[in-house]
């Protein structure tokens, strides 16, 4: 009884998720929420706000720089795990 | 542990083949703000050339040059860099990472300061990730015996 309930929980999840997906946006839709809420000023004013022609670097270093901070700092952590879990000194 | 095996071809190619993959991490580097490229791919190019030349020549060889001490230090170094830019943009009276403040310090207008921020903190990045991967290749290259 129990596993039949199950299969029917996931079932239903899986039905509803199916119906849900023809209402997602289109792949590369420049009408969809995504596109339409910081991307076209990034597009149209990063080269003149920040002079540099690559737009993915801009936003990368620049409007999202807080978040590339985070990224470097998991690299570091990672880093230092890695060496705390590893390197071993032997004893003279 | 790798040790050093005395084969002449492949001391020789890895002789001429690491300045030219350092020089090309540092165009990888540079031309980050006009095409694909920038810290991290850069820091991989740099941590591939000291890899190169482990592999090669030998550890203790590479370590006596590039000691794990310099290696840790570059480890924070990279990240010291990143965040020491964004604690100078608030200490010149901006946000946090607002890199056209440093205009104020730099003979530039806020535009070329937010290119050159862009660039220093690439540079940042660079030296973390090189380090990192290059103290995880001696770690378990070392096999504890170092």
């Amino acid at each position: 009884m129990r596993q039949f309930l199950g299969f029917l929980v996931t079932m239903v999840t899986a039905a509803l998720l199916i119906y849900s997906t023809p209402e997602m946006p289109g792949w590369g839709d420049p009408n969809s929420p995504a596109s339409t809420h910081v991307s076209p000023r990034y597009i149209e004013k990063a080269d003149e706000e920040t002079h540099t022609p690559n737009i993915v670097t801009a936003v990368l270093a620049d409007y999202r720089g807080y978040d590339t901070m985070g990224e470097t700092m998991v690299v570091f952590v990672a880093g230092i795990g890695c060496i705390m879990l590893l390197r071993r000194r032997q004893h003279k | 542990m790798i040790r050093r095996n005395d084969d002449l071809i492949i001391e020789t190619l890895a002789r001429l083949l690491i300045p030219f993959i350092q020089a090309f991490a540092l165009y990888v580097l540079f031309l980050g703000h006009y095409s694909p490229g920038g810290g991290f791919q850069g820091g991989v190019l740099v941590a591939a050339s000291l890899i190169l030349l482990i592999i090669a020549f030998d550890l203790e060889k590479t370590t006596k040059r590039f000691s794990e001490k310099f290696n840790v230090i570059c480890n924070g170094g990279g990240v010291f860099i990143y965040a020491g830019i964004g604690l100078l943009c608030i200490l010149l009276g901006g946000n946090l990472l607002d890199y056209s403040v440093l205009s104020k310090i730099l003979p530039v207008g806020p535009e070329e300061a937010r290119a050159l921020g862009i660039l220093g903190v690439e540079i940042g990045v660079e030296i973390t990730v090189a380090a990192c991967l290059v103290s995880i290749f001696i770690d378990l290259a070392a096999n504890g015996e170092n």
